[in-house]
Order: structure tokens, then C-alpha cells, then sequence
């Protein structure tokens, strides 16, 4: 069991008011708050070890340099991978889905060629895929979902069959909170010989992952998502994969040697990061893991199904409101995210409703316009997402604001 | 906050004025919102420089529908020219609030849609 009155007073944000009333933050799957252990390692970054990194012969840019790499190490041990040389930091799992597009896409990809990814994928995860088959003349397919938001196996298979060079899958979906099977897809993308790709952005902060068990060649995600700092987030992708990959963008760092005409790539992982990192992103996140690995993954998880459950269960006994996704039921094929609406009201209102009781929450198309139109024909839902330090008090005062939204609309 | 949803809005939420398609109109124009996803658009019928008739159809939050009842409403026998030159605070003035940056495009999508649709039937004269 977790301790979450004393987790809590860890995170200085938790504490404050929003319009008055306490706040209770429910938009988690969009960024999470930061406890004071990560602002303080920032901090202390900049009070006493602020150097470029790699370069400095002194003393200070060592040390610099030496939280940096070890971060590195931190975030290969938490999902498993061989090394940091399969660790790329990036600017956030946007930008990790990019890399592999733009840097492999140009590679590997020409005209003809098949890319699939699936239905249910965010924009992240669709458009750097649609600007790549349009430079290349490439097909992007897509793989179905079910009407109960699953991922359809058998639309999978038959995609499988025109033989696309890489497969690029959301693990967690960020609208219905559906979990991919990814151990069974990566069987099936690497029977047809495909190159498997994850977007991990809503999974790797609420799961135990291990990329070797779950079978995948290369893995996205975000810091800000797990506690760390915006502006950092991460791919990992096999060795042979990064080593066999060009380079993503050019400068200072990527580099061994560089003539007029020509340069030497630098070793992995620092082939693919041009140009000063964002050091301070890099150790925040290293600090953040550290706090996600002392509660425990799997004590994070547990908790959080059992917030998913609570929620989904009350939210199940309130009239006219409809949720997306799986039931409580089906607590093993969902994660903490939970996106509903009430009838006759527009998801917009109901945040600002909710917002004035001090309750964070999002509405809109959460960047999944495609997904949230097959939900409801206005393209809009509202979503409430849980990360280990929520409480069942507050999803209680997220139903009260439900009948709060039901009664000044007149709804039943 | 609550001002927002004072009950003559929701009232025009539920019961919206001239929501329909005009059977004869010269030009329409719809504006979308990408972060919520309202969606709205005009229709006008002009007669000289003055609008005739004015209606919307699509959807949207309560200040996005209200919004476009009431701007459809103020719009009827006014001049282009003075619809042209409308802006923010007139439809502040015209909803009797103001509203904060996150949900500024809901309150001024219907405008927009409307000034649209007079550049358009300007040009297809």
C-alpha cells in the first residue's frame, strides 16, 4: 500500500488552490506534476554543477557530464534496454516518433513501400508517418479498431500481409486508456518482417516495461510524463538499428571529425543528439525515475487500477453520462485514463465547470482527431487521467462536479 | 466562472436562435475550432450592403452556440460594412462577459465565420 498522504507532500503543486478551492489535478496524461526531489536535482544543476557537457576539461563539466550519462543509465535500467547506446535523448516522444520517420524513414522507406500504424494513434504517432509517405510515394495503412476500442488482430493480420516495412503502434491509448497487446503484435510485425516501433508516451510512466519482453525493436516516450521535466523525453531502438540509421540532425556533439566535405559520426547514443542536450531535462529525469523506482512501478500501477476502478464504477452509476473505453470489468485492458460525456452537454463546458471547482481535467480531441470522431460525431470528449498520488477524495469530487454539470444543464 | 453559464447562455444552448440552413443565401463560410472542436457555420443572404437574413448551423460549447444565436440575431439588417468591422470586445459587449484566453476562438468563431462569408460574397459579385 502506498503512503499517499506523505507522497503527497512531496509534490508542492498538490497543495495549492485552483479558483479557490483546493486543487485536484486530473489531467495527468497530458503532463504530470513534479515532486521536489526532481525541481531540487534542477536546482542544484544550475547552483553548482552548470557546464557544457562532453567537451570541458575541468572539473565542473566532468561532473556535469557524469549526472548527465548516468541518467542515461537510469532510464536504460528502468525499461530494460542493454545500454545507454540504446538510449536517445530527444525533446519528448513527439519528437523520438520524428527521429525514427525522418532519420530511418529516408533511409529505408521508398515509393511503394508499405508503413501501418493503427487507428487509434495519437497525432504523434501519425502525422510524421503522413509526411513521410508523401515524400516517399509510400502507402500509410492503418489497422482497425473494434467497436470496443480494441485493437482489431484480424485487421492486423490482413495489413501484415502487404508487407510493410515498420509497424509504429501506440502501447496506451491517450483517449480510451486501451492497452495494446504489443508482446502478441510484436510476434505477429516480426513473423512478417517488419520493423516494430512503440509509442510508449502513456504506458512507460504507469507499467512495469521491459522492451526485451515486450518484444519491440524501438520504444518513445516522455519525461514530462513520469514526473521529469518537459523538453526531455526518449527512444530507445535496438543497437544494430541506431548503428545501421543515418543521423538525425547534424552539428557539435554528433560528430568525431569533420573535414570540409565530410564528418565521422560520433558512438552511440551521441550520433543522434546534435548541439548542446538539455542537461538540466536529462538529469531531472534521472532524478524523476529514481522517485518513480523508490514507490515501486508495480505499487504505482496497482494503485492506479485501483483509482481506475473506483472511478469507472461511480462514474457507471450516473445517469446519461457515457464513458469511452473499457468498463470496470475489464480493469487488466485499461489504463488510468477515462474519457466520458455527459448527454446534451459540450465536453468544453463540462471542464469549465469543473475547473471551477478547483478539478483539472481536458477536453477536446486530445490530439487523436481521427480516434475521438469514430467516439462521437462532434470530435470532443472530456478526459480525467490518474498518476499514484491521486486519491478516491478527489475522483469523489470529480463525480460531484458530474452532478454539478448535470444539474445547471438540466440534464437527468 | 459561473457568469459563464448564466442561464440566458445555457438558454440558447438548448433553444439556439436562426439555427438552421437559409434555403436561398449567397454565401456561407464555417470556421473550426481545433481545440475543442466547435464548428460552426454561417449563412447570409444580403440585400444592397445590408445582411437580410443570417442563420448557423453546427456545433459547439455553450459560448460557441450562444455566441452564434446572438451575433445571427444582431446581424439581421445590419450593414457589412459594419459587421466588417466588429471585433473582440463587441462580442463581449454582445454576450454581456468577457472570456479568458483558453476559450477566446469559442466566443469569437461565429465572427469570424461571418466576416468569412462577407469577403466571400464580395468577391463573387
Amino acid at each position: 500500500m502506498l503512503n499517499i498522504e506523505s507522497i503527497r507532500k512531496d509534490f508542492p503543486i498538490l497543495s495549492s488552490k485552483m479558483n479557490g478551492k483546493q486543487l485536484v489535478y486530473l489531467d495527468n496524461a497530458a503532463t504530470t506534476q513534479k515532486p521536489k526531489q526532481v525541481i531540487k536535482v534542477i536546482e542544484d544543476y544550475y547552483k553548482k554543477y552548470n557546464a557544457n557537457i562532453h567537451r570541458g576539461i575541468y572539473k565542473l563539466a566532468e561532473e556535469a557530464t557524469a549526472m548527465y550519462e548516468e541518467s542515461k543509465q537510469k532510464v536504460a535500467n528502468f525499461i530494460g534496454a542493454d545500454g545507454i547506446e540504446e538510449i536517445v535523448y530527444t525533446r519528448n516522444a513527439t519528437e523520438s516518433l520524428n527521429l525514427v520517420a525522418i532519420a530511418w524513414g529516408e533511409a529505408n522507406i521508398e515509393g511503394g513501400d508499405h508503413i501501418l500504424i493503427s487507428e487509434m494513434e495519437h497525432h504523434s504517432n501519425m502525422v510524421p508517418w503522413q509526411l513521410l509517405a508523401k515524400r516517399k510515394g509510400a502507402y500509410l495503412d492503418y489497422i482497425k479498431i473494434n467497436d470496443d476500442t480494441s485493437l482489431s488482430m484480424q485487421s492486423l493480420k490482413e495489413e501484415l500481409e502487404k508487407k510493410p516495412k515498420i509497424v509504429s503502434l501506440t502501447h496506451v491509448s491517450n483517449v480510451t486508456g486501451t492497452i495494446n497487446d504489443i508482446k502478441e503484435v510484436a510476434k505477429l510485425v516480426h513473423e512478417a518482417g517488419a520493423l516494430f516501433l512503440v509509442d510508449g508516451a502513456q504506458s512507460v510512466p504507469h507499467m512495469k516495461i521491459n522492451v526485451k519482453d515486450l518484444g519491440c525493436d524501438m520504444l518513445a516516450f516522455s519525461g514530462h510524463k513520469m514526473l521529469g521535466p518537459t523538453g526531455i523525453g526518449v527512444l530507445y531502438a535496438k543497437k544494430e538499428i541506431l548503428e545501421a540509421m543515418p543521423p538525425f540532425l547534424g552539428g557539435g556533439d554528433m560528430i568525431k571529425a569533420v573535414s570540409y566535405q565530410s564528418a565521422i559520426w560520433n558512438d552511440l547514443p551521441w550520433k543522434f543528439e546534435a548541439g548542446t542536450s538539455n542537461i538540466e531535462g536529462g538529469i531531472g529525469l534521472g532524478a524523476a525515475i529514481d522517485y518513480i523506482n523508490k514507490i515501486g512501478i508495480e505499487e504505482i500501477n496497482k494503485h492506479e487500477k485501483e483509482l481506475t476502478r473506483y472511478a469507472l464504477e461511480r462514474i457507471s452509476e450516473i445517469k446519461n453520462v457515457d464513458i469511452f473505453g473499457y468498463g470496470y470489468e475489464n480493469l487488466d485492458k485499461r489504463a488510468a485514463v477515462i474519457s466520458f460525456s455527459i448527454k446534451g452537454v459540450h465536453p468544453h463546458d463540462i471542464a469549465q465547470v469543473f475547473n471551477k471547482e478547483g478539478i483539472a481535467i481536458r477536453a477536446g480531441h486530445h490530439c487523436a482527431m481521427p480516434l475521438v470522431k469514430r467516439l462521437v460525431s462532434n470530435g470532443s470528449v472530456a478526459r480525467m487521467s490518474f498518476y499514484f498520488y491521486n486519491t478516491k477524495e478527489e475522483i469523489d469530487k470529480a463525480m460531484d462536479a458530474i452532478i454539478k454539470v448535470k444539474k445547471l444543464f438540466g440534464v437527468e | 466562472m459561473d457568469d459563464l453559464y448564466i442561464e440566458e447562455l445555457i438558454e440558447l444552448y438548448k433553444h439556439p436562435h436562426n439555427k438552421k440552413k437559409l434555403s436561398d443565401y449567397d454565401s456561407e463560410a464555417r470556421e473550426y475550432s481545433q481545440t475543442c472542436g466547435d464548428d460552426i457555420t454561417i449563412y447570409i443572404k444580403l440585400e444592397g450592403n445590408k445582411v437580410k437574413d443570417i442563420s448557423f448551423e453546427g456545433s459547439g460549447c455553450v459560448i460557441a452556440t450562444s455566441t452564434a444565436s446572438k451575433l445571427t440575431d444582431y446581424a439581421k439588417g445590419k450593414s457589412i460594412e459594419e459587421l466588417e468591422k466588429m471585433g473582440v470586445a463587441d462580442i463581449f459587449k454582445l454576450i454581456g462577459m468577457e472570456v479568458g484566453p483558453a476559450r477566446l476562438h469559442c466566443a469569437t468563431i461565429s465572427l469570424e465565420a461571418l466576416q468569412e462569408a462577407i469577403k466571400k460574397a464580395k468577391k463573387s459579385k
